[in-house]
């Protein structure tokens, strides 16, 4: 194993879990959309350079779609949603954010636990990688069910499927990386329209149970 | 067929793809709505041409004995729901729930969706796999937001989100068993090849195939419904569409099912993996009963019949988790039996709240008095549903707790419970909807057709009295395959 190959690969998977963290601290919209934008640069250079180190030329077309699809034309398009839709600025949160660090630094944990145990006999880089993806994934997870706010929800899930792609990329030679990313981008572009033409607001702002019970359809 | 230039393969993907494009291009909802009836029947044609013709599996498209029995059953209900789709829709129009434009979209998205399911079933690529039931789950998520209230918008996001979820998940899991093939199959497209993969599993890494299948557990397990992940599903049921209820409930759970035996059937041929079973077992009976004691409190008829569709995706989860030839036999009798008569119950739902104006159970009485054919066709899918003889859905829970006698006596207590429990609601229910003092206009008449729902009434209890010998023996063949 090249070691270069192997220190770079390794500092871009890191990175992209320390990005995450990230995510879960942000307490503003636009902030917090900012750094989703640097999550998917740093997956596009992840991508690319595992594309470099695989010598897998398609990667290089799922590095392009992360580059424009999810650091540029998404994030621009939900800044233009939450000012138009007059979201609040600020994200809101179920559980503040101490204990959600707390837990995500568990959930790292977890996966490093569980991924480096049971792949034992898989090559390193691939290993490591997915040990990586899957905290990106436990932490995009997290961020989905400690925010209220239908697009920070959102930002959660694209985190999340940063993951995966990582996932993907790392597990050398793996076919239909490039239809899986297409699939998911087009899911996500999918929930983008949707919150722009359904113009959900804050979602549950309220806990009054009468609203909820009326949301689902059950109240008399 | 050999005189033919097409299999029946391509038609099925393609018949449903054509007349996708065709009716998004199509103004004009007569005509849409028979040309999807048209579609919906051709495609059924093809799909029943595969029993005499079976292409070869090939790296993406693979046909065998077990999806065969999923595609059929698939195909009809889509051409039966079609039918009483295009009766129910024109009422929708006259009461403004839907504009022409609705209908247009509602229609092409129809057929994508049967795509999606045919591809996902057809599929012997699991990335293809994936894509497709993605498809099929982005496809549903549209059409239960079709009537744009604040309760359809609710419902309609949180089935996306949650459905978002479940498919990462497993989009993670399919990495996973790639990984793990990766070094016995070798690199490239054969890795996520299901016929390379079953031949090969028994020397890939076994930790890493049960990683993989809890989260395919989990991820694909969140379309089926199962308990802990179901909170969707009463959701989507109850504010979309009445025939999209029908195809949820008939057709989208049970490929979400089918992709869970795919790999349930790479776990079960490694001799060193944890044994797959005992966790569909437990989520299967955690459903069955949780969703029997939800039954007791809904006050929204499709609501309710969802809860009951949660109940019986546990039992055929936990039929197919047991496993054996007799327990694989009850699991894939009870998910057709449960198709036929959940799209049953939902094509008279659908008529029932059209006549009535309302989804509220208490607002609904003395069906039998005023709509005498709607009512006891109500009356019959629900003592069908309930698991009452001669319907097939009686035989079907009888072979899965004789099964569970045989096999895991104690389990067989929560089940037999789970099963009662589930009984007495339904049934207590009933009483207030199809007897007693009528309510409201009793004079308005039902415009959607009864045929569908009849014809599929009729099938399960056939399938009650008498099952023919070439199908008991194809099922027979099929449970066998399933370990």
């Amino acid at each position: 194993m090249n070691g270069l190959v192997f220190d770079v690969a390794h500092l871009l998977a890191g990175a992209l879990v320390l990005v995450s963290f990230m995510l879960l601290y942000q307490d503003r919209l636009y902030a917090l959309l900012n750094v989703f934008a640097l999550q998917a640069v740093v997956l596009t250079l992840s991508v690319a350079w595992q594309a470099y180190a695989q010598d897998a030329p398609h990667l290089y077309v799922t590095a392009v779609i992360a580059l424009v699809f999810k650091a540029i034309v998404i994030p621009v398009a939900l800044h233009r949603i939450v000012a138009r839709l007059g979201i609040h600025r600020e994200v809101e949160t179920v559980v503040s954010i101490g204990p959600t660090m707390l837990a995500g630094i568990g959930l790292v944990g977890l996966s490093m636990v569980v991924m480096l145990r049971v792949t034992a006999e898989a090559d390193p880089l691939a290993r490591e990688d997915l040990a990586f993806a899957l905290s990106v994934v436990l932490l995009g997870l997290l961020m989905m069910v400690t925010r209220r706010n239908a697009v920070s929800q959102v930002v959660g899930f694209m985190s999340l499927e940063n993951g995966l792609i990582l996932a993907a990329t790392g597990a050398k030679g793996m076919p239909l990386v490039v239809e899986i990313s297409v699939a998911f981008s087009v899911l996500i572009a999918f929930i983008v329209i949707g919150i722009f033409l359904f113009r959900i607001r804050e979602r549950f702002d309220t806990v009054d149970v009468q609203a909820l019970d009326r949301f689902r359809g059950e109240r008399r | 067929m050999t005189g033919l230039p097409v299999d029946g393969v391509t038609l099925i993907l393609v018949l449903p793809a054509l007349t996708a494009a065709l009716l998004a291009a199509l103004p004009g909802y007569r005509l849409s709505a028979g040309l999807n009836v048209v579609s919906a029947f051709a495609t059924f044609l093809a799909a029943v041409s595969l029993f005499y013709a079976k292409p070869a599996p090939g790296p993406y498209i693979l046909v065998d004995d077990l999806n065969i029995v999923f595609i059929v059953l698939n195909t009809f209900v889509a051409f039966t729901t079609s039918v009483f789709s295009a009766s129910y829709i024109a009422h929708e129009l006259e009461t403004g729930r839907l504009t022409p434009t609705h209908l247009r979209f509602y229609h092409a998205m129809y057929q994508v969706l049967l795509f999606a399911m045919n591809l996902a079933l057809v599929a012997n690529n699991i990335g293809l796999m994936w894509v497709a039931i993605e498809m099929a789950t982005l496809t549903t998520v549209l059409m239960v937001g079709l009537y744009r209230t604040h309760e359809a918008i609710e419902a309609a996001w949180k089935y996306f989100i949650l459905g978002s979820v479940g498919i990462a998940l497993a989009l993670f899991g399919t990495i996973l068993v790639y990984m793990a093939a990766r070094p016995v199959v070798g690199e490239g497209l054969d890795g996520m090849v299901w016929t390379v993969l079953i031949e090969k599993v028994a020397r890939f890494d076994p930790a890493l195939l049960n990683l993989a299948f809890v989260f395919l557990l989990l991820g694909y397990g969140t379309k089926v419904g199962l308990v802990p992940l179901h909170a969707w599903l009463p959701d989507a049921h109850a504010e979309g569409p009445t025939p999209i209820s029908a195809v949820l409930s008939g057709l989208l759970l049970n490929v979400a099912l089918y992709a869970v035996l795919r790999f349930k059937m790479l776990l079960a041929a490694n001799p060193e993996a944890i044994a797959p079973g005992p966790l569909m077992m437990v989520m299967g009976l955690a459903s069955l009963v949780f969703a029997s004691f939800m039954l007791y409190r809904r006050r929204d008829i499709k609501r309710m019949f969802a809860y009951s569709s949660i109940e019986h995706m546990g039992i055929i989860a936990f039929a197919f988790g047991i496993g054996g030839p007799l327990a694989n036999f009850a699991g894939l009798l009870h998910m057709a039996m449960h198709s036929l008569t959940k799209s049953a119950i939902f094509f008279a739902v659908g008529s029932i709240t059209q006549v009535k104006g309302t989804q509220q159970i208490a607002d609904i009485r003395g069906l039998t008095v005023t709509h005498p054919l709607l009512g006891w066709g109500l009356v019959v899918g629900v003592v069908a549903i309930a698991g009452m003889p001669p319907f097939g859905i009686f035989m079907s829970e009888f072979l899965v707790v004789s099964s569970t006698f045989a096999r895991l006596p104690l389990l067989a207590l929560p089940l037999v419970f789970g099963l009662l429990v589930g009984f007495g609601a339904l049934m207590m229910r009933l009483q207030g909807l199809a007897f007693g003092e009528p309510s409201g206009d009793a004079g308005r008449p039902v415009q959607a057709s009864y045929l569908p729902m009849i014809a599929h009434l009729a099938l399960v209890l056939m399938a009650g009295l008498y099952l023919p010998p070439p199908l008991v023996a194809w099922f027979r063949h099929v449970a066998g395959l399933l370990g």
